[in-house]
């Protein structure tokens, strides 16, 4: 292959094969919530009528993965820029919507791969999907997700210098779009404040995609949850674009 | 082939450069000297595209460095003064990307990275992850890497920075070479006087943003009655020590080519 954008995107797979500690360090976090909040929250939810806890939490664990995987991502430019590695992209005869294409779709296929594998885990623990076949369609939703959240992350670490403000403004934003994306609570009886602060979070659709094909529980429908999240991305992949292209070093 | 007209940089408080004008013919080597913080590095990023001047014209090759980037960016190759290799890469993987992202077809590819490979004698460890590297061995690659799209112009900021005088002499040896060879024109800054005084066919030698003289190196001897060029550098641009060389984040890369990293 020949293309700038493989080329960017195979780094960043290298990269992620070659951290081995990374990878594991990462994956602590959504385990503990599996069985911690699956365990634990287990009894009340059933008690509430729910159904099985561990069913509705793993599509949402998954998908919070799959965002911080992807939001934090966007540390590598500044890395890359601290590390002195940037210059040798920007100096290139690539157009820079090639760059921050190559590196969006690197990050988003990292994300998507720790998603996968938190979803090996919840299996292994007791996660049962409706149907196998429809895990495909899983991934694909856990691509989108990731493709938004790494676009955002790009934008957001094109416009800082140092690492600190990055994980402080990542985490900040974060905490909000997990907790309000339906990704630990059913979205069906919501007050109705809370229920449109939700419907603004591209997660929600994320997590409802997710939940839709692995467990046929969903609160919208397929059809939005793909659109809202895949213009979601184009718009942000365009706005970083721009972002980057205005990069000094 | 580069063409410098009335160049201006400000930063917040400072200007960096400040209305710098001259000219480098196809073929020369032109050697940029000054005192840490003259403006050497900011200049070469101007005319590398890294940054937008505040004001003036750039052309090299012809093309013009505000509306040709991409003409530009073909046009040249260059080796920058602090790291800029991806460390969790092979040397090999180094160079490779470097070539994709100069649209360089995969066997000409092959050829061109195992023969640079070799010239800096690394091809032994071309699998070798870059971070276990040494820091001669890293600047060995930088170079390598900077030549394998056989650019017109190269550019070397502090090229023999930390190098022992094996690698330094072996490296001047190279460059002169391609420089006969392939017509190539080359700017480079250096802190050795004798070394600029040795390879350049030009020199300028610029202090506090501004250009102070201009010529062969004979003739800034002549000029400021000096016998060595170091001589008349002091003479130039004076004896006190400059207090402040670089942004923070090339302090952090320098020191991290001088004292190995750690991650
Ligand atoms: N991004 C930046 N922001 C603010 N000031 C800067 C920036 N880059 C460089 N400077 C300042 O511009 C001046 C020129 O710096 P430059 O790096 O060009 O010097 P130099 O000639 O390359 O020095 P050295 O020999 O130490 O490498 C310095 O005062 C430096 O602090
Ligand atoms: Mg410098």
């Amino acid at each position: 292959m020949n293309s700038p954008v493989y080329i960017m995107w195979l780094r960043q797979i290298k990269r992620y094969w070659r951290s081995k500690p990374r990878i594991i360090g990462s994956l602590a976090q959504p385990l503990l919530f599996l069985v911690a909040l699956g365990f634990g929250f287990g009894p009340i939810f059933e008690k509430a009528g729910g159904g099985n806890y561990l069913e509705f939490l793993a599509p949402g664990i998954i998908a919070m993965t799959v965002l911080s995987s992807s939001l934090f991502n966007g540390i590598e430019i500044i890395w890359d820029r601290q590390f002195g590695f940037l210059k040798e992209t920007l100096v290139s005869p690539v157009p820079r919507y090639k760059i921050i294409l190559g590196r969006i779709l690197g990050g988003a296929t990292v994300a998507t791969i720790q998603g996968i594998i938190v979803l090996l885990i919840s299996l292994i623990i007791g996660f049962k999907p409706t149907s196998i076949f429809m895990i495909p369609l899983a991934i694909f939703f856990m691509f989108l997700i990731s493709i938004f959240f790494a676009g955002v992350g790009t934008s957001i670490a094109s416009k800082l210098e140092d690492m600190q403000g990055f994980q402080l403004i990542v985490n900040f934003i974060f905490m909000p779009l997990f907790f309000l994306s339906g990704a630990l609570f059913p979205l069906s009886d919501l007050p109705s404040l809370l229920n449109q602060v939700v419907k603004l979070n591209p997660l929600t659709y994320g997590v409802d995609g997710l939940r839709l094909s692995l467990t046929n529980i969903s609160h919208l429908n397929l059809i939005s949850d793909f659109f809202v999240l895949f213009i979601c991305s184009i718009i942000v992949v365009f706005i970083g674009a721009y972002l980057f292209s205005k990069t000094e070093v | 082939m580069i063409e410098v007209e009335n160049l201006v940089k400000k930063f917040e408080d400072i200007t960096a450069v400040d209305n710098i004008s001259f000219d480098v013919k196809e073929g020369e080597i032109f050697a940029f000297l000054g005192p840490n913080g003259a403006g050497k590095t900011t200049t070469i990023k101007m005319l590398t595209t890294l940054l937008v001047p505040t004001s003036g014209k750039i052309k090299i090759n012809g093309f013009s460095a505000e509306t040709k980037k991409e003409e530009v960016r073909h046009s040249f190759g260059i080796v920058f003064q602090d790291e800029s290799l991806d460390e969790e890469l092979t040397a090999y993987e180094n160079m490779e990307f470097h070539a994709v992202l100069y649209g360089i077809k995969k066997e000409l590819r092959k050829r061109r990275i195992e023969e640079l490979l070799k010239l800096v004698e690394l091809w032994e460890r071309k699998d070798d992850l870059v971070k276990h590297f040494s820091g001669g061995m890293k600047r060995r690659l930088e170079i390598a890497r900077g030549l394998v799209h056989h650019p017109r112009v190269l550019f070397l900021d502090e090229p023999t920075l930390g190098l022992d005088p094996q690698t330094r002499n072996f490296l001047w040896e190279y460059i002169k070479k391609l420089n006969k060879k392939e017509n190539m024109t080359v700017f480079l800054t250096t802190h050795y006087m004798e070394e600029a005084d040795k390879i350049a066919d030009k020199i300028a030698i610029i202090d506090k943003g501004k250009i102070v003289i201009i010529g062969t190196s004979k003739e800034i001897k002549k000029k400021t009655n000096s016998d060595s060029l170091e001589k008349a550098f002091l003479k130039l641009t004076g004896k006190p020590i400059r207090e402040e060389s670089a942004t923070s984040l090339d302090h952090m890369r320098l020191r991290k080519r001088f004292f190995g990293s750690r991650r």
